[in-house]
C-alpha cells in the first residue's frame, strides 16, 4: 500500500511546472504531506522522492535541517500549538506560559498530548511581537496571551476535531 | 515629525484593505502601468537616484543591486521575494503583507520588469498563515484581472509568481540560504561570489529583495525619487561610506512600552521619540535599562543612547551592528540583563544552522556558559571568555560563511561591554539577584 493517495499525488505534481527543477517542489510537497498524514513516514519520504526524482536520503537530508516535520514515531496531534519565547515575548512572559503549558498538558515541547489532540512546541519569534506574548496556532497567530487566556484556548483545542 | 502622513501604512487601517478593487480605486497598479511605459534602464534608474536602500537589515542600495546582473542575459533571471521575516521583535512585513498585499506585488511586479525577470518565487515564512492566504487572493485576482500572466496589461512583459512556504528555519532569510532552501536543499548559505545576481537560484542570475523594499518601490513610482529623497536622513559628511538613509521605514516597538506596534516614520527618529510618541511610554511608569535598536542580532543599547538616530548609520555610532530591521524592543530598568543577554543566545543557538564549526559551536558554548552565570555558578573570567567567543565568529572576522554569527556575537560584545557592572555584581552575589521577569502583562 502506497504511503501517499492519489490526491496527494496529484496535488504534488501540480507544484512542478513552477520550478525548473523538480526538486525545488520538496517542501511544498513536504507540507501537504505533513499537513494530511500529520507526519512524513520514510515510506512517505521514498515515494516523495520518486516523484521529485531525487533520492529519499537527499530529501530527508533537506528535511530533517527544518526541524519541522515530523516522522512516523511522533506524529502531530490535531493542532499544533506553538508558544512564542522570542525576546518581545519573554519580556511580558513567555517562560511562564510554556512552562504552564507543559505542566498542564503533561507534556514537554515538541510532544503530543495522550489524546492527540494538542502538540505543543515552542517557536522561535512568530513575528507578532505587538501582541507579545503570543502563541501560534497550526498558523494563526493569538495575541496577548495569560494563562487564563491559554486555559480557555487549550479547553477549546481538547475538544476540536479536525 | 509630528506632520508626517503615513505612506507604506496609508492603507492598512481601511476595511476590506486587501481587495484589489479597493486598491485600483486607491490609485493601485497606475505606479505599475508607469513603470511598463518606461524602459527597464529607466525604472532601474528612478529607483537608483531615489537612494533607496534594502529594508531588509543590510541597507544595501536596491537600485545598484540590481545593476549587477550580468548585461544581455539571454535569461531567465529570477526574482526571489524574502519574506522570510524572523529576524526576533520584527513583524513590519507581515503588516504589510497581511494588510496590504497589493502594495508589496505591485512593487515586485514593478521590479522584475526592471530586472528582466519571467518568474518570481515569493519566499514567505511557514509562521505568516494569514499573509499567505491574504497574498495567495491577491495573486489569483491579479492573474484573473492581467495584472499577472502573459501581457500584464497589453504590455510585452509576461510574469508568474509564485508562493513558496519555509519551514520555520531563520537561516533562510539569509539570501543564499533562501535559494537553497528554494532548491529544495537544506538552507546552507553559500559561499559568495558567485553572489546571486550573477549565479543564483537554479545557477541562474537572481535578485533577492526584501518585502518592505517593494512597497517603497511602488511609492517611489507613484510619487517620484525627489518625493522619497525629501525624507529622512541625507548622507553623513563625516562617513565617506554612507550613503544616505532615505524614505520612510517602519519602526516595530516591543517589549516594555505601553502601546507596542508597527509605526511608519522618517528615517532617523531616535529610540526615544518612538518610544514617547508612538509607544506611550515604557511600561508601569517605569524607565528603561536599555533596548535592542534593530533585531537581537545588532546588539544592544543603553538608555542613556536612546537619542541615537535610527538610520542606516546611527546605531554604529554606539557600537551596534547596524540599523538592522529597525526593530525596537524595550526592557524596563527591573529586568535582568543575564536575563536579557540568555535569551538573545538561546534563540542562536537554536538557529545557527551549524555548517560553519565556529558558529555551530560558538553559539552553543556562549549559550552554556550564560546559563551557567544565570544559575548562579558564573566566574569573572566568563564575560572575557564571551566576548572572544563573540569576536571570533562570522564574517568580520572572516570565520564564517554568512552573517548570522556577526548577529550571534554582537550582542554578546555590546552586552558585556555597555552592562558590565551588573554582569559581574549578578556573579558576585553567587546567586539571582534580579527579581524573575513579570508573570503575564496586564492587559
Amino acid at each position: 500500500m502506497s504511503a501517499l493517495t492519489a490526491e496527494l499525488r496529484q496535488k504534488i505534481e501540480a507544484y512542478l511546472p513552477r520550478y525548473p527543477r523538480k526538486q525545488a517542489a520538496a517542501l511544498p510537497a513536504l507540507h501537504l504531506v505533513h499537513d494530511t498524514l500529520r507526519c512524513v513516514s520514510n515510506e512517505a519520504i521514498r515515494e516523495i522522492a520518486e516523484i521529485l526524482e531525487i533520492s529519499p536520503a537527499e530529501l530527508h537530508d533537506a528535511m530533517s535541517f527544518y526541524n519541522f516535520f515530523k516522522e512516523a514515531d511522533n506524529p502531530l496531534g490535531r493542532t499544533r500549538l506553538w508558544v512564542c519565547r522570542s525576546l518581545a515575548c519573554q519580556l511580558r512572559g513567555c517562560d511562564e506560559l510554556l512552562e504552564h503549558l507543559s505542566n498542564k498538558l503533561l507534556v514537554a515541547p515538541g510532544e503530543t498530548t495522550k489524546d492527540g489532540a494538542i502538540t505543543l512546541e515552542f517557536a522561535e519569534c512568530i513575528g507578532a511581537c505587538e501582541g507579545a506574548p503570543c502563541f501560534l496556532v497550526n498558523d494563526e497567530p493569538v495575541m496577548d496571551m495569560t494563562v487564563s487566556k491559554a486555559d480557555e484556548l487549550v479547553a477549546k483545542l481538547s475538544t476540536m476535531t479536525r | 515629525m509630528p506632520d508626517f502622513e503615513p505612506v507604506l501604512l496609508k492603507r492598512i487601517h481601511q476595511p476590506n484593505s486587501t481587495a484589489l478593487d479597493g486598491y485600483r480605486a486607491d490609485g493601485g497598479y497606475e505606479a505599475l502601468r508607469k513603470a511598463l511605459g518606461m524602459t527597464q534602464a529607466q525604472v532601474i534608474d528612478v529607483v537608483k537616484t531615489s537612494g533607496l536602500r534594502g529594508r531588509g537589515g543590510a541597507g544595501f542600495p536596491c537600485g545598484v543591486k540590481w545593476t549587477f546582473l550580468p548585461p544581455n542575459h539571454p535569461g531567465p533571471i529570477y526574482f526571489c521575494l524574502n519574506a522570510d521575516e524572523s529576524e526576533p521583535c520584527t513583524f513590519n512585513n507581515r503588516i504589510l503583507m497581511e494588510r496590504d498585499p497589493h502594495q508589496v506585488l505591485e512593487g515586485l511586479i514593478i521590479s522584475c520588469y526592471a530586472v528582466r525577470a519571467s518568474t518570481a518565487y515569493f519566499y514567505i515564512r511557514y509562521e505568516y498563515g494569514p499573509s499567505y492566504r491574504a497574498l495567495q487572493r491577491a495573486i489569483d485576482d491579479l492573474y484573473a484581472n492581467n495584472l499577472l500572466g502573459k501581457n500584464i496589461l497589453g504590455s510585452s512583459y509576461s510574469l508568474d509568481v509564485f508562493l513558496h512556504r519555509g519551514a520555520g528555519a531563520y537561516i533562510c532569510g539569509e539570501e543564499t540560504g533562501l535559494i537553497e532552501s528554494l532548491e529544495g536543499k537544506r538552507a546552507w548559505p553559500r559561499i559568495k561570489p558567485p553572489f546571486p545576481a550573477v549565479e543564483g537560484a537554479f545557477r541562474k542570475p537572481t535578485i533577492v529583495n526584501n518585502v518592505e523594499t517593494m512597497a517603497c518601490v511602488t511609492q517611489i513610482l507613484a510619487r517620484g525619487a525627489d518625493w522619497f529623497k525629501s525624507i529622512g536622513v541625507p548622507p553623513d559628511p563625516a562617513n565617506s561610506r554612507d550613503a544616505g538613509s532615505y524614505g520612510p521605514k517602519l519602526y516595530c516597538l516591543s517589549g516594555h512600552v505601553n502601546k507596542p506596534g508597527c509605526y511608519e516614520a522618517p528615517l532617523g527618529i531616535t529610540v526615544r521619540e518612538l518610544v514617547d510618541n508612538f509607544g506611550g511610554g515604557v511600561w508601569k511608569g517605569r524607565k528603561a535599562k536599555g533596548c535592542i535598536p534593530g533585531g537581537i542580532s545588532m546588539g544592544l543599547m543603553t538608555e542613556a543612547e536612546f537619542d541615537t538616530r535610527l538610520d542606516f548609520n546611527g546605531p554604529g555610532k554606539v557600537g551596534c551592528l547596524g540599523l538592522g530591521t529597525a526593530a525596537v524592543t524595550i526592557f524596563d530598568e527591573q529586568t535582568s540583563i543575564v536575563d536579557v543577554l540568555h535569551n538573545i543566545c538561546r534563540f542562536f543557538q537554536h538557529e545557527s544552522c551549524g555548517q560553519c564549526t565556529p558558529c555551530r559551536e560558538g553559539t552553543g558554548w556562549m549559550l552554556k556558559i550564560v546559563e551557567r552565570i544565570r544559575k548562579g555558578q558564573g566566574r569573572f573570567e566568563d564575560l572575557d571568555i564571551l566576548a572572544e567567543v563573540g569576536n571570533n565568529i562570522g564574517i568580520m572576522p572572516g570565520t564564517t560563511i554568512c552573517g548570522l554569527a556577526d548577529g550571534a556575537g554582537w550582542p554578546v560584545k555590546t552586552a558585556i561591554r555597555k552592562f558590565r557592572a551588573e554582569f559581574e555584581s549578578y556573579i558576585r552575589s553567587g546567586q539571582r539577584t534580579s527579581k524573575p521577569l513579570p508573570l503575564v502583562a496586564a492587559h
